[in-house]
């Protein structure tokens, strides 16, 4: 008989580790397609999905059982996404030059015929990723949550941590910052 | 220049991004890698961190007692007293004043 959630976090608490195992079968790929939105190498969403899962399983005992375990588990997740993206915010790029050639027609098409550039094409998503890699950490992962996830404010106030003010604080500036890195996208493709 | 609208470009962007959602497949045998982790991780034991932090803590308060047992001989050989029994006598002095003061208030 299939054991249930409350029963397998039950079971690790009182020391049977072997009970994690099915959880992180369960719940691995949501955690990797969370690091797969603010990571690109894969070696790099590897070690932030298993920092999370280190992460749950050394925090489990603080899991008082209110909510959902996918809940506390993706909240964990994002903030550990978080401190990927600050711990890296260095290596951000900040020109625009090198677009590829692919990106530069997309752009071009999108200037004659906004509405005909193709949303499911590779130089698409490479330019939307390549804007992402621009804004700061705090920008990112505002942006991701509330204009590509379509999350609420108080979903991304319990996911992040941080009070609903000042999510819709750093959701004004982080389209603002969205605004002006498309803005140098126009400036160096045209000057 | 003038012929791109941001605001389109952002909304269509984000659109783009909608779109492509991040793919989800985990690398094989994963779970096993993250159970080998955990196995391997030493166990917390809070009183052998006790233990450990008694023993660091055992060096420097010896340190501590023999530089003052240093400073204190050395304060009495410099007025030419017997060390040892001034040190006694002292000591006897300080454990014992709370008892002394009791048993003159009881009288």
């Amino acid at each position: 008989m299939e054991r249930t959630e409350a029963e397998l976090i039950a079971a690790v608490l009182k020391g049977d580790a072997a009970s994690f195992e099915p959880l992180i079968e369960k719940y691995s790929p949501r955690v990797f397609a969370t690091a797969r939105r603010y990571a690109r190498r894969e070696s790099e969403i590897e070690d932030i999905v298993q920092e999370v899962w280190l992460k749950a399983y050394q925090k489990l005992g603080s899991f008082r059982g209110e909510a959902p375990f996918e809940h506390w588990l993706m909240r964990l997740a994002v903030r550990t996404c978080y401190d990927f993206l600050r711990s890296h915010q260095r290596n951000r790029e900040s020109a625009f030059s090198d677009l590829t050639e692919p990106e530069d027609d997309w752009l071009e098409h999108f200037i004659h015929q906004p509405g005909a550039a193709r949303e499911d094409s590779e130089a698409a998503r490479q330019l939307v990723q390549r804007v992402l890699r621009q804004l700061s950490p705090p920008a990112r992962l505002v942006i991701t949550l509330l204009e590509i996830e379509d999350r609420s404010v108080k979903e991304i106030s319990k996911l992040t941590g941080w009070s609903v003010p000042l999510v819709k604080v750093r959701a004004f500036r982080a389209r603002a910052e969205m605004r002006k890195i498309l803005a140098k996208i126009a400036k160096e493709k045209y000057l | 220049m003038s012929c791109m609208n941001l605001a389109e470009l952002e909304k269509k962007l984000i659109a783009v991004a909608r779109a492509n959602p991040p793919g989800d497949h985990v690398p094989p045998t994963f779970e096993k890698r993250i159970m080998a982790l955990i196995a391997a991780r030493p166990v917390y034991d809070l009183w052998a961190a006790w233990a450990k932090g008694l023993w660091y803590a055992a060096a420097p308060c010896v340190a501590i007692m023999l530089l003052f047992s240093a400073w204190a001989f050395v304060q009495s050989s410099k007025h030419n007293q017997p060390p040892t029994i001034d040190l006694a006598q002292q000591l006897d002095r300080t454990l014992l004043a709370a008892v002394d003061q009791s048993n003159d208030s009881n009288r």
